[in-house]
């Protein structure tokens, strides 16, 4: 029992090193920049088929007709606005834990990713709402807890901008972040607990899928092609504020260097 | 409105969102890029 625990705490450590490894600023742009290629090529290639697929390969609903192509792109926002906050989380337990000054930068540039995501899903649920339900909006359990989750993602990108001290604004973020994970299940079984005029989930269902694969499978493409380009773009959001960041330091000690010639 | 307005509606507002935070990280990379090779330029860069 001893060694299993003790094996376990190795594991752990071991990974925290190497997570470490990429505190380093040249290392982690330096491998950070082989992958944001790959990201870039791979989210075009696979979101360009799903979108096409979506759109015009795939059958209309017998129920919704043309209108369920709508799920192509609001479902997939609403999968990265709570796997997306879920992300923000481990980095924020990263950042309070082991103080890694790349997870800080990671949910700094993160947030306001997610919050557009958010917005996007809000968005393109209200206007799949307005054919099929006859309202733009209703104040059920499914649609206000991702209107909180927007808030929170909303809240998490000012609060991390608001102090001088980025190292503080990190801080109070992930504190924030950490608080707001409690929302995930809220939305992810307001269905189920709540009566709700949103659907239950159909793809997600443990026993089968609620859907033809007709409709499935370019769902699940365009799922996987917004990932990437999520992640890409979170990617490049971070590698840009490295750098900026380096550049501040670099400025900051030129300017001391002239000031004390100047002295 | 018809069905067409809600669809055409939806795509256009997913690809300006994710277009215009695709455009914002490439200027900001360019951006960072050049001035850091004016700043360091035997410095670690990608």
């Amino acid at each position: 029992m001893t060694i299993k625990a003790d094996s376990s705490l190795s594991g752990a450590a071991s990974g925290a090193r190497s997570l470490h490894r990429f505190a380093n600023p040249g290392r982690f742009l330096r491998a950070s920049a082989r992958v944001q290629v790959w990201l870039w090529v791979a989210a075009a290639l696979v979101l360009g088929a799903g979108l096409v697929w979506g759109l015009f390969a795939s059958p209309a609903d017998w129920q919704q007709g043309e209108t369920v192509r709508i799920m192509y792109v609001h479902v997939p926002m609403a999968w990265l606005a709570m796997g997306g906050y879920t992300a923000l989380a481990g980095a924020s337990v990263m950042s309070l834990i082991w103080r890694h000054p790349l997870a800080d930068l990671f949910a700094r540039e993160l947030s306001p990713v997610g919050a557009l995501v958010t917005a996007l899903c809000l968005a393109t649920g209200s206007l799949w709402g307005r054919p099929m339900w006859g309202t733009w909006w209703v104040w059920d359990a499914r649609l206000t807890s991702v209107l909180v989750l927007f808030f929170l993602w909303l809240g998490h990108a000012a609060l991390t901008r608001a102090f001088e001290d980025q190292e503080r604004g990190a801080r109070v973020g992930a504190i924030l972040a950490l608080v707001g994970i409690v929302n995930i299940p809220i939305v992810k079984f307001s269905v189920d607990w709540w009566n709700t005029l949103h659907q239950p989930a159909s793809v997600t269902r443990l026993d089968a899928p609620g859907m033809h694969v007709d409709i499935l499978y370019p769902l699940l493409t365009c799922a996987l092609g917004f990932s990437l380009l999520f992640g890409a773009v979170v990617l490049a959001r971070t590698r840009a504020a490295v750098m900026e960041r380096r550049i501040r330091a670099l400025q900051l000690a030129r300017a001391r260097r002239e000031e004390a010639l100047g002295a | 409105m018809s069905h067409a307005f809600f669809i055409t509606a939806s795509y256009a507002l997913v690809l300006i969102g994710f277009g215009a935070l695709v455009a914002d990280a490439a200027r900001r990379h360019a951006t960072a890029k050049r001035l850091l090779a004016e700043l360091d330029p035997r410095g670690d860069r990608p």
